[in-house]
């Protein structure tokens, strides 16, 4: 038993794209950072990755899309949270996303979305920064 | 019992309506022990419970995950709601988990019967974490007619499944090992059911054979079949043991023969047979009476928990850190030992005023 608060994250891959390998190695720094990572597999629907998200209480919904389907895919994850009264969750990602698309993407509300050789230590000090600013919920 | 607080009222409220945002949040508040979480079970706990619990464990990698999920939609087939508990350990470096049960369960991701969460043991040895029958109560509290719990991967000693469900299958691999590994103590005894999953691999029979045997010894008629050998009829020891009476047949303290059942998750082989061996110990518990000699086994277990745990807060909350400090300075000097300060410390918690000051 601790005070400190567990940092919990759902680190999802969406779609068909078949390339989890960023998808472990962030979720293994993330494990490493003392975070409760939550790994789902391959394939997941966004309804999948929502469901999940509200069932864990997760903090943070890491995505990793590789596959170009991201201006689809963080959308619908975000609305999707929206519609469940699950707003609160932080929804950040990674993968091959041009810069303009992650700035789009961030205008609609989404976190921050890291690209290749992206050190994985900057993903942590993201979610820990943004952690911090967060209140106990109930 | 104090009472809730506005918010946790309102949480309760929407727990109520059976919102599952609120039953997720239930489960972070007493996962983390947060403020009011004793007066939240107290909430939930006394409309009384009703679950159906079933506990699954077994070395790592035999398949549990796997048969957890065709369980549950065996059960939702069945028109069952099921919640589902996976624990999965947490790093005792980092403080970090990777929890990965959810992989095996993802034909139940939208299903809107289905509740799963993942815990991890948070540095909980027994093979759940520290809160996760309290977890299911929270499940079963919400309305679910049955829960799952799913232990981590265990060696031979993380028992602590017994005390949270009502039965208990121990799932093991034809990798497993012998039939002298079955008679060891500690997960072998814990069984109500035994399963030998993957039982398309190569030694699934032989492990089946053994655990069968091995369960019959402890009876005490392991050669009661057995034809006479080398002029040595040794089943006639056991077939004449009781004249008149009916051969024995080997008795669990409360009458139950643990079934040895194969199973193949990946393809649902088995998983009905496994089902209604669940249900058949169901029915011997209630018949025999041993589930409410459980349920008080286990409500005996929980108060020792709560009251250990509440003492220890207590006890800690009492000890100032810079007075402590200067204990184990003096320890380092020479000038105390563990126990002479512990003492002072257990005598000024009992004196009520704190640790008095001065030398330990």
């Amino acid at each position: 038993m601790t005070d400190e608060r567990k940092i919990r994250v759902l680190v999802a891959k969406p779609g068909l794209d078949g390339h989890d390998r960023g998808a472990k190695v962030i979720a293994s720094s993330f494990r490493d950072a003392g975070f409760e990572v939550i790994y789902t597999g391959l394939h997941q629907t966004p309804e999948m990755i929502v469901n999940a998200a509200i069932q864990e209480d997760v903090d943070v919904v890491a995505m990793s899309i590789l596959s170009g389907a991201h201006m689809t895919l963080f959308p619908r994850v975000k609305d999707l949270l929206r519609e469940a009264g699950a707003d609160h969750i932080l929804l950040t990602g990674g993968g091959i996303i041009p810069e303009d698309d992650a700035k789009a993407l961030e205008e609609q509300g989404i976190g921050k979305l890291f690209g290749p050789g992206t050190p994985t230590s900057a993903a942590v000090a993201y979610i820990k920064e943004w952690f911090e600013t967060q209140g106990e919920r109930v | 019992m104090e009472g809730l607080s506005p918010q946790l009222r309102d949480l309760l409220k929407r727990f109520d309506q059976g919102q599952k945002l609120a039953l997720a949040r239930a489960i972070s508040i007493v996962e983390n022990e947060r403020d009011g979480f004793q007066a939240l079970l107290h909430a939930v706990l006394a409309r009384g419970l009703r679950s159906e619990r079933l506990g699954i464990t077994g070395p790592p990698g035999a398949g549990k995950s796997s048969l957890v999920a065709e369980l549950a939609n065996h059960y939702r087939a069945q028109g069952d709601e099921v919640g589902v508990v996976a624990v999965d350990p947490s790093s005792p470096y980092s403080g970090g988990a990777l929890l990965g049960d959810r992989i095996r369960m993802n034909d139940l991701a939208t299903d809107p019967g289905i509740f799963i969460r993942s815990m991890a043991t948070r540095g909980s040895l027994g093979g759940l974490a520290t809160t996760t029958k309290e977890v299911i109560d929270l499940m079963d509290g919400f309305g679910f007619p049955r829960v799952m719990v799913e232990t981590v991967g265990v060696g031979q000693t993380e028992l602590e499944v017994t005390s949270a469900t009502d039965t208990v299958v121990v799932v093991l691999v034809p990798e497993s090992g012998d039939g002298v590994q079955a008679m060891k103590a500690g997960l072998m005894e814990i069984a109500d059911v035994f399963v030998v999953n993957k039982a398309d691999r190569p030694g699934a029979d032989r492990l089946l054979k053994e655990l069968r045997m091995a369960i019959h010894l402890r009876a005490g008629e392991a050669m009661k079949d057995i034809p006479a050998h080398h002029g040595v009829d040794m089943g006639a020891a056991v077939r004449e043991g009781a004249p008149g009476k009916k051969p024995r047949r080997w008795e669990k303290p409360e009458g139950w023969q643990i079934p040895v059942l194969a199973t193949e998750a990946h393809s649902g082989k088995g998983v009905t047979e496994l089902a209604d061996a669940v249900e058949a110990h169901r029915a011997h518990l209630l018949a025999s009476g041993e589930l409410e000699v459980r349920r008080r086994k286990r409500a005996e277990i929980r108060v020792r928990d709560v009251v250990s745990r509440e003492l220890r807060r207590v006890a800690w909350r009492a000890v100032a850190g810079e007075e402590l400090a200067r204990g184990l300075d003096r320890i380092t000097e020479g000038a105390a030992t563990p126990y002479s300060l512990a003492q002072r410390f257990v005598e000024g918690i009992l004196g009520g005023g704190g640790p008095k000051r001065g030398t330990p």
